[in-house]
């Protein structure tokens, strides 16, 4: 027996078990898709954040747009149009030589999740940026140092810190999101999960799947609990 | 480019009304579920506050769980749940016929339970911000404690969760794209019908886009609206109350 197919037998559930491994390379495609796109978005976000602050004009209306874009239609609707809607385009990404990546729904979840997440974790990041004191700027001018210096050793620390819950958030709201990859076609947990219940019609099997989320979800919680009791350690005790 | 924007008008072969009606649903799911998700999302509130350490923890798994799961497969569970459950109590009363759980309740249970999760949460802190005094005052002034909430503690209570309730609505709102996969004819339902129909994906999903966004808008305008309203002879140290 394949160790994915034990947490299904020992709970006596015959889909679960059936269905585990499937559902296990699920959860690896979830994993991928959730990581790869926090991660990509996070950086996007730093640079967006910090140009939507100090950019020039242009800069600012343009992020601007992006952001309300992005923040104020639902995930699902941007993946169609990134999956369907520039598919559509064949011929022209066949010319410029990328139809192997609009082809492919990972590829295009994928893009859709860290274009998604960028315009959300830049707002995070522009708030918090925004909530330190004008005072510590002033000091760090003060001391003579340059912009670019004040900004990453004396603003970002901080603005990190008060980020940090608010990314966390992020995260947690992108696994949970991830789900709906499943409707392009793709087998992450959900996806996975859809397939076994369609085959057995036991629906027994959207509660582990519901219950393994939850398990996920708890987890990356209590990590980014302690994460954070950690980074503000040297803080008072509040 | 512009021949095909013909597809999105009135006319012949135009999809303009089947649109128009998806907004229409799309519109009618988000406020049906409203009500129904910030009353339960305050009882369970409530419920986290109790003194009873049973309806506390039960308020907390419950927080928790749909929190936790995706929203995608809360509405699975709910939609196929439901049915499997009335269509057995169907049979077990010997009625003819099948029972069909509709999409529109399903998806507005499913909602509903989530936003109440989240909005749960909302309610706490702004019934956390609400001095004791508060209510010992009604109280000293002979009111009920029903009174109390409804005419002392709540109009205040409104004015810190609001900020957190517009919030829950944004969501709210564009989640109801989820519910097309049950089948209700929303805004994401026509469009997908549309793209089978014509081909035009980008089209069709990027109108989509542009409701969506058009609503939001709209929301985040009415929302800055209420809270102004509710803010009004709360002076903060900006000076005036905006």
């Amino acid at each position: 027996m394949n160790w994915c197919e034990y947490p299904g037998y020992l709970l006596g559930s015959e889909v679960f078990q059936n269905y585990g491994c499937r559902m296990a390379s699920g959860l690896w495609v979830t994993f991928e898709l959730v990581v790869i796109s926090v991660a990509i978005g996070f950086v996007l976000a730093l640079g967006l954040a910090i140009a939507r602050l100090y950019g020039p004009r242009w800069a600012k209306v343009a992020i601007n747009g992006y952001t309300t874009f992005f923040r104020g239609t639902p995930l699902l609707c941007q993946l169609f149009l990134v999956y369907y809607g520039l598919g559509q385009f064949r011929l022209f990404w066949q010319d410029v030589g990328l139809w192997w990546f609009f082809r492919e729904p990972f590829y295009c979840a994928l893009l859709t999740f860290t274009v998604n997440t960028a315009a959300y974790q830049a707002e995070i990041l522009r708030g918090a940026i925004q909530s330190i004191p004008r005072g510590q700027f002033e000091g760090a001018m003060a001391l003579g140092l340059h912009r670019w210096s004040t900004l990453r050793l004396v603003i970002m620390p901080q603005a990190m810190i008060l980020a940090l819950r608010p990314l966390g958030n992020e995260l947690i709201v992108m696994i949970k999101s991830s789900a709906i990859a499943s409707l392009v076609t793709l087998f992450d947990l959900m996806g996975a999960t859809r397939l076994a219940f369609a085959r057995s019609f036991d629906l027994t099997i959207y509660l582990y799947a519901a219950l393994i989320y939850l398990l996920l979800v708890e987890v990356i919680r209590r990590v980014w609990d302690r994460l954070e009791l950690r980074l503000t350690r040297h803080m008072a005790l509040r | 480019m512009f021949d095909k924007l013909a597809l999105l008008g009135f006319g012949d072969g135009g999809w303009g009304l089947a649109l128009l009606q998806g907004a229409g649903i799309t519109i009618a799911i988000a406020l049906a579920t409203l009500p129904f998700g910030l009353l339960l999302g305050l009882i369970v509130a409530l419920g986290k506050r109790s003194e009873n350490i049973v309806l506390r923890w039960l308020a907390t798994v419950y927080t928790t769980v749909f929190r936790g799961v995706p929203e995608l497969l809360t509405l699975y569970i709910i939609y196929f749940g439901i049915q499997i459950v009335l269509q057995q109590a169907w049979i077990s009363l010997g009625l003819p016929g099948n029972f069909s759980m509709p999409p529109f309740v399903a998806g507005m249970v499913a909602l509903g339970v989530v936003l109440s999760a989240f909005s749960s949460e909302v309610w706490v802190g702004a019934l956390n911000s609400i001095q004791k005094g508060q209510r010992e005052a009604a109280a000293a002034l002979g009111l009920s404690k029903g009174q109390a909430f409804r005419l002392v503690v709540f109009p205040q209570l409104i004015r810190v969760a609001l900020p957190g309730l517009g919030n829950n609505w944004m969501v709210l709102l564009k989640e109801t794209s989820l519910v097309s996969v049950i089948t209700l004819p929303d805004i994401m339902f026509i469009t997908t019908r549309a793209n089978v129909a014509t081909k035009e994906p980008f089209l069709f999903f990027g109108a989509a886009m542009l409701i969506y966004l058009f609503f939001s808008l709209i929301s985040a305008w009415g929302v800055g609206r209420l809270e102004i309203r509710a803010n009004r002879g709360f002076a903060t140290f900006g000076g005036a109350t905006r």
